[in-house]
């Protein structure tokens, strides 16, 4: 019996060591906030607002002081039900369209949206300029009939008899 | 000249000139949206006696500034001399936004250097600092009679900033 009970009394000890984790991740309190929808909609709304202290970082992801505040204000206004467009207004009034990491469309970021396709405009048409232009070149003017004989006794391998 | 030559140098002047342009600008100065717009509405516990408040309604029909400051702010320290000067000067009303504080330090750090204030108000969450968009301390608020803010000065008051833009930008409103 003994010998039985050894191996078991080790088993369960695993066991238990095992679940330890488990255990602890359920002694600890879960915030409201942290039910994964509104979770998920809160990180979406953060991943697109710039932390103004840290200029390349989202609010999501900066450890700024501002950023938390923002953070923590997102969460609030989901909590008291208002809609996307409604906290990102309430961002733009305050900090203006550039706490938004996606500018938008307007007259002043035109060139900003515009730029790189009309850089590719100006790029596609200068290459179909060149390439016009290569075709327009005359061709060259055909070989003499000793230009011919040497080129195809370069071509054939034998040994070149002129060397000046 | 060979007008293909001329083609690079067009884009090199073009691109020249947005790079010095560039250079100018301050990235940490984002304009604010609220110029223009009316201050924000509040009513904070004020620093020195916080059984009394203090809010934008008391401050109607006046010209006046909201300087945001916190004990914690080095930037803050900067400035302070030249708004004690400002505040001897009785020009022009100054309120003090003590942000994200203790107010214990606030009052503290004020028997230090000098307070400059005709009252400071404690903003302790930060939320009211929030409403004004303010995202760097100190940061300094030129409000009109009617309540709508004038101009925004990001970062420590500089004496130029302070002669070239808002002293006369005060003194025009009040006459007005």
């Amino acid at each position: 019996m003994r010998m039985v009970a050894r191996p078991l009394a080790c088993l369960l000890l695993a066991l238990a060591a095992a679940l330890a984790p488990l255990a602890h991740a359920a002694d600890t309190a879960v915030p409201t906030e942290q039910d994964p929808v509104t979770q998920a909609r809160a990180v979406r709304l953060e991943e697109q607002l710039r932390c103004l202290v840290c200029q390349n970082q989202t609010i999501a992801e900066s450890d700024a002081d501002l950023a938390v505040d923002l953070r923590r204000q997102v969460r609030e206004q989901i909590a008291a039900g208002r809609t996307d467009e409604e906290i990102i207004t309430f961002m733009t009034d305050r900090y203006g369209d550039f706490v938004l990491y996606r500018p938008p469309v307007k007259a002043t970021t035109i060139l900003l949206w515009g730029g790189p396709l009309l850089l590719l405009a100006i790029g596609l048409a200068m290459l179909a300029r060149l390439i016009r232009e290569r075709r327009r070149l005359p061709d060259a003017a055909p070989l003499s009939p000793e230009e011919r004989a040497r080129a195809e006794a370069l071509l054939a391998g034998t040994p070149r008899k002129d060397k000046t | 000249m060979n007008k293909k030559l001329l083609i690079p140098l067009a884009i090199f002047g073009v691109v020249f000139a947005f790079l010095l342009v560039g250079l100018g600008l301050n990235p940490r100065e984002v304009p604010s949206p609220l110029i223009g717009k009316p201050a924000p509405a509040f009513e904070l516990k004020r620093l020195h006696e916080p059984a009394r408040s203090h809010g934008t309604a008391d401050m109607k029909g006046q010209v006046w500034l909201l300087n945001v400051w916190a004990s914690w702010c080095v930037a803050c320290r900067e400035e302070h001399p030249l708004l004690v000067e400002l505040g001897k000067a009785k020009i022009v009303p100054l309120v003090g936004l003590n942000y994200k504080d203790e107010p214990a330090a606030g009052i503290q750090w004020l028997r230090q250097y000098g307070d400059p204030y005709d009252l400071s108000v404690i903003d302790r969450d930060g939320r009211v600092g929030l409403d004004f968009g303010v995202y760097g301390v100190p940061e300094t608020f030129v409000i009109d009679k009617a309540g709508v803010i004038r101009y925004k000065q990001i970062g420590p008051v500089t004496v130029e900033a302070l002669e070239k833009k808002i002293l006369p930008l005060v003194r025009e409103l009040q006459k007005s």
